[in-house]
């Protein structure tokens, strides 16, 4: 009960702290608009990138570029979403060394929560779309054959997705706690876990699937239940249950990250900066 | 030369500063090493396709990528180098300060991001391509005369890498959002430098355009003059060419911008 | 009510630290931050803590505050124990570090208190009446659509003062509030600490280094170095601790031979028609005024104050000699029997 009420005193702040970012960001219109289009550009050319690969070759790892296009919109659009909730959860290493999350810990919210909003950017946006522009077209392309629990199981894979890579972003700043230099590990998770899923499974080496299988789950994110959807092998020849797991994973996954995120508080209340 | 000792100091100490990071350093080559992995099978689906895309087979292929991961921080396609710190000095106005001094801004800051890219090609650059080298076939040259070739390339390539970045800083001068304007010259760069997908496999015009821009001489250079796949005198060139002009370029800025300092007042 | 409002009995800190000792060695090694130190501030206290820097002041706010836990020992402020209850202690604190604003950057000052008024959930006719009191106090009004990044650092601090008390806080802890400050601003800020804990009532625990704000404020100091408390009274009484002695600088007509002052005042230094007079730091100037001005012929004068850095580092020598000696008695008394 009591951490019901955290999860909603949480939430609230979360929102008033994101609100006054957002008008941060607004009294600097021409600044948004422009690190909004670079967000975009930047992720627009990691997709024309599989676009050249694709005007050389028919398929990659026996995936077509409507099926490969499938896969990185599902990918991309989960990131974004994380990382536009998330994503300045990498700062935490910053602050802590300049010792400014001292006055985050004095106010009457959670530290999570406050840290999540922390320079909250809508330029991120500018990912989200570019995923969303990518599935829309994977979509149109695509050939699927579409059943009422396919059609069900999209968004879940979105929300989902998102909540794996969140839970990916909260550990790797309750690591920062530990390795206060150390931010860019997380990179290796974020970003090069966006960039894997954006290829097809098949690409990749099994112990390399295996490990973002069974170790750090970043498969459902979206090639289990995505080779579900079309009606592609499933990798590791897992049964077709697994494409509806991602829900439970990903609550699983923000509960580990939330106990990470405690115990590194913990820590840091413990050792100081 | 009284001169030359100066810019030899300037540049030991950008190669100090980096090197005290030390933990930062550990990570990148981490996260360097992991997203090489990812493009090494991406690469090799791609090359079990097409086998010799572009001119290279697989092994040339899996190589390029390593030399790439190597050289990230190093050419900071990314950014990442001193130009960061040189429009903070022109936002805050402190660049007056530095534009009086009696030694040459454009060498002061040229000195300065060799002394860092040298550290990077150091600390961060050998690990990831050792691992490369270790787990996977790599198409490395046995002669010494071609690892010098390559180095000099590499060493032209920090050249460029920084030309281009002094430009896109000075552009604070006269922009109220230059931070923005550099993250898209960034990404641009990234792309175009090739560290996605090697130049020589971009497809007809849009291949033959991209290779003669500044940042094929980048990654692009080097690696082909690793992989025997180009000439080092040629490649010399084209990167001497870049430099040229780049350095130009932002000496012709650097000129524009200081009157403008001087006629504002600092 | 026996117990204080905030009550620390044996509270420690230690910290761990590793040292470079060699290319891939690291050395570890324990820093006792603050050593078992025990106070208790009453409701409505105004209390100065000082001490060098690393002394251990900071670390002992960020345990009182919730921020750090310690390592040892029992710390409770208002009945809570801070570092267990840290979001429900922070209802009834208000703290304001004085080189980092809490204040939104870009945004008018206004905008931040709105938040503070929804994160605190201050009921809607007390955040008013706080606010206008606080702008008024403050000297605020013209300041509040203004954004942050472009107060000055004395208009911003009042500001950061102002936010920390929306939520009507029961304590407020200041770290270097005067630090940066010109001097209206510092008096500015004083006049306001002054006020608020005379007529609402506000326990006050501000660390400084600035001896100014204590004389002014606070009727208890308290001061630790190395961890330790090793003061803990009345101003005065630190002078006379210390055996600090403030400074009399008198500019004559002419140039005299060395004022004749009564003991234990006496001339320190003379420079053409200036002299320095020495005095202890807990008696008052005036009696020496007094007799200066009936005698010679005066020009000008002004009271410097003694460095609190000088006064601690003094103090600092007489307590280890102190327990040099008594170590020296025990291994005599050994001797003996």
């Amino acid at each position: 009960m009591a951490d019901t009420s955290r999860v909603v005193d949480g939430l609230r702040a979360y929102r008033m702290i994101t609100a006054m970012w957002i008008r941060s960001t607004m009294a600097y219109r021409a600044s948004f608009f422009m690190t909004t289009l670079g967000n975009l550009t930047a992720t627009t050319f990691d997709f024309v990138a599989i676009l050249l690969m694709f005007s050389r070759v028919d398929e990659l790892g026996g995936y077509s570029l409507p099926q490969v296009a499938f896969l990185y919109g599902l990918s991309s659009t989960a990131f974004g979403l994380a990382d536009l909730a998330l994503g300045s959860m990498e700062n935490l290493g910053r602050r802590v060394r300049d010792g400014t999350l001292d006055t985050l810990l004095v106010r009457p919210a959670p530290v999570l929560a406050q840290m999540g909003a922390d320079q909250f950017g809508l330029r991120r946006l500018g990912r989200i779309t570019q995923g969303l522009a990518v599935l829309i077209y994977a979509l149109a392309t695509v050939d699927i054959d579409w059943t009422p629990l396919k059609l069900l199981l999209m968004p879940v894979i979105l929300v989902s997705g998102a909540g794996i890579f969140g839970a990916v972003f909260i550990a790797g700043a309750a690591f920062q706690f530990v390795a206060k230099d150390a931010s860019e590990v997380q990179n290796a998770f974020t970003y090069g876990g966006t960039t894997m899923l954006q290829y097809p499974p098949t690409v990749f080496a099994t112990e390399l699937v295996r490990g973002v299988t069974f170790v750090l789950p970043l498969a459902f994110v979206n090639w289990l239940p995505a080779t579900y959807v079309l009606g592609m092998p499933i990798p590791l020849g897992l049964p077709e249950w697994v494409a509806f797991l991602p829900p439970l994973v990903a609550v699983g996954c923000c509960a580990l990250a939330g106990m990470a995120w405690r115990a590194g508080l913990r820590s840091y209340q413990s050792t100081g900066n | 030369m009284g001169s030359g000792r100066l810019y030899l100091a300037v540049a030991v100490g950008g190669f100090r500063r980096y090197a005290t990071y030390r933990a930062a350093t550990l990570a990148g080559v981490f996260t360097n090493t992991v997203f090489g992995l990812i493009l090494v099978y991406t690469y090799t689906a791609l090359w079990d396709e097409k086998p010799h895309l572009g001119g290279y087979d697989l092994a040339q292929a899996v190589t390029y990528v390593w030399v790439g991961q190597s050289l990230f921080k190093t050419l900071a396609n990314g950014g990442g180098g001193v130009e960061s710190e040189l429009m903070e000095r022109i936002r805050t106005g402190d660049i007056a300060v530095d534009l009086y001094r009696p030694a040459d801004l454009q060498l002061w800051w040229l000195a300065a991001d060799l002394g860092r890219a040298g550290f990077e090609l150091l600390g961060r650059g050998v690990a990831p391509f050792v691992f490369g080298a270790l787990v996977f076939d790599l198409a490395l040259p046995t002669d010494v005369t071609t690892w010098a070739a390559f180095l000099g390339a590499v060493l032209l390539a920090m050249v460029v890498s920084f030309g281009i970045r002094y430009l896109v800083a000075l552009s604070a001068f006269w922009l109220l959002d230059a931070k923005g304007v550099a993250q898209m010259v960034m990404f641009t760069g990234w792309f175009c430098s090739g560290m996605i997908l090697p130049l020589n496999v971009f497809p007809g015009a849009l291949g033959e355009v991209v290779r003669t821009l500044p940042w094929s001489a980048l990654l692009q250079a080097p690696a082909d003059v690793l992989l025997g796949h180009a000439d080092p005198l040629g490649t010399y060139a084209f990167q001497g060419m870049w430099a040229v002009v780049l350095l130009a370029a932002g000496r012709m800025a650097q000129g524009a911008a200081t009157r403008r300092v001087v006629l504002q007042g600092g | 009510m026996d117990e204080g409002f905030i009550d620390v009995k044996g509270v420690e800190k230690v910290f761990e630290v590793r040292k470079k000792a060699g290319f891939l060695k690291r050395e570890r090694r324990q820093v006792r931050a603050v050593d078992s130190i025990s106070f208790r501030v009453a409701r409505g206290e105004m209390v100065g803590y000082i001490g060098p820097n690393g002394a251990g002041k900071s670390t002992t706010i960020k345990m009182l505050t919730g921020i750090l836990t310690p390592s040892g020992g029992r710390l409770r402020v208002a009945g809570i124990d801070p570092s267990r209850e840290r979001t429900r202690l922070a209802h009834r604190i208000g703290v304001v570090f004085g080189q980092r604003t809490t204040l939104w950057w870009d945004l008018p000052l206004i905008d931040s208190y709105k938040l503070m008024h929804r994160m605190y959930r201050i009921p809607d006719g007390r955040y008013r009446e706080n606010l206008d009191r606080l702008v008024e106090l403050l000297d605020l009004s013209e300041l509040l659509d203004v954004p942050v990044r472009q107060l000055s650092l004395g208009q911003r601090m009042r500001g950061d003062i102002a936010a920390a008390l929306l939520h009507d806080p029961e304590v407020l802890y200041l770290d270097e509030p005067t630090i940066g400050l010109d001097v209206i601003s510092k008096a500015k800020v004083r006049e306001f600490l002054r006020e608020l804990n005379a007529e609402r009532g506000t326990t006050v625990l501000l660390t400084t280094h600035d001896l100014q704000d204590i004389e002014q404020l606070c009727s208890r100091v308290m001061v630790i170095d190395h961890g330790r408390m090793m003061y803990d009274g009345p101003l005065a009484g630190l002078h006379e601790a210390g055996e600090s002695e403030r400074t009399l600088v008198v500019d004559l007509e002419r140039e005299l031979p060395p004022i004749e002052a009564p003991a234990p005042a006496r001339v320190v230094r003379v420079e053409g028609p200036r002299q320095w007079l020495a005095f202890p730091a807990s008696e008052s100037a005036a009696p020496l005024v007094a007799r200066i001005a009936a005698e010679y012929p005066l020009v000008d004068l002004s009271v410097r104050e003694p460095d609190i850095e000088a006064v601690i580092a003094k103090m600092y020598v007489e307590q280890t000699e102190k327990t040099a000696n008594a170590g020296n008695a025990g291994n005599a008394g050994k001797a003996v029997s």
